[in-house]
């Protein structure tokens, strides 16, 4: 079965998401994140989109599943590199994003979630 | 009107979306839009498709470049011959949703494309139209 890799950079996983994902393959995804959650213990996920030309409210909606499923495992979620064009069309498909933290890129992303992991 | 080259996606599996998506982006493209409009009517796309195979049973995409003289367009229909829409008027509320989904997919492609149309009778399939225009 096709799977996005997962990597893990000590308490943090990232994923970088690089394939116009089909359905099942994100929620793929959202399974793996969850449960290298629990079995790395980490306490930051960090999910890199700077690759995807588009985001419609399913792939959405697996982020923010992913972000909330992460929140009750007591780890965060950064969004990276959201293209302009994918931003706009999030407002007016009137897709919110909520609880989802964004960053610049990896870099910035790495950054804000170690900040917040303290302990 | 004019209408050219008129192309049929059979629309089975969630592959047929990602095929979709593909084939709306290059003819978008082909047709001069800008990036922000691509991906608006991408997403559109994909959010009706996505509609055809979960809601509909599966069905068909259409996609046909339009031209009218003073600008020209990407016309894409999706039909299926599924249960069909009981409440309209419900269905493209935004948040209303029977699938467990986010209920955006009917009103966020109608806010996203230039022109809207649904075609549906419950008991005899849907189809839905959508048009993204560029003038010249």
């Amino acid at each position: 079965m096709e799977r996005i890799p997962i990597l893990r950079m000590g308490r943090l996983l990232l994923v970088t998401i690089q394939v116009d994902m089909h359905d099942r393959l994100a929620m793929t995804l959202q399974d793996d994140l969850t449960e290298r959650i629990v079995r790395d213990r980490a306490r930051g996920v960090l999910i890199d989109i700077s690759a995807l030309d588009m985001v419609d409210s399913f792939i959405g909606r697996m982020i923010s599943n992913t972000a909330s499923m992460a929140r009750v495992l007591d780890a965060r979620t950064v969004v990276v590199g959201m293209q302009p064009a994918v931003a706009i069309t999030l407002v007016e498909l009137g897709l919110t994003l909520d609880g989802v933290r964004t960053a610049l890129n990896v870099e910035r992303g790495v950054k804000l979630l170690e900040s917040e992991i303290e302990g | 009107m004019d209408e050219q080259q008129l192309l049929s996606q059979s629309l089975q599996t969630d592959e047929d979306v990602v095929r979709l998506r593909k084939a709306v982006r290059d003819h978008l493209v082909r047709l001069g839009f800008s990036l922000v409009e691509q991906t608006k009517m991408v997403t559109a796309a994909s959010e009706l498709a996505r509609n055809t195979l979960r809601y509909g049973g599966g069905g068909e995409a259409l996609i046909e470049e339009l031209n009218n003289g003073s600008k020209r367009g990407l016309r894409l229909v999706f039909a299926d011959q599924g249960p069909g829409i009981a409440d309209l008027t419900l269905a493209l509320t935004d948040g209303y949703t029977t699938g467990g989904g986010l209920g955006l997919g009917l009103s966020g492609a109608k806010r996203l494309a230039d022109e809207f149309d649904i075609d549906t009778v419950p008991g005899a399939g849907t189809k839905v139209s959508i048009i993204k225009w560029k003038p010249f």
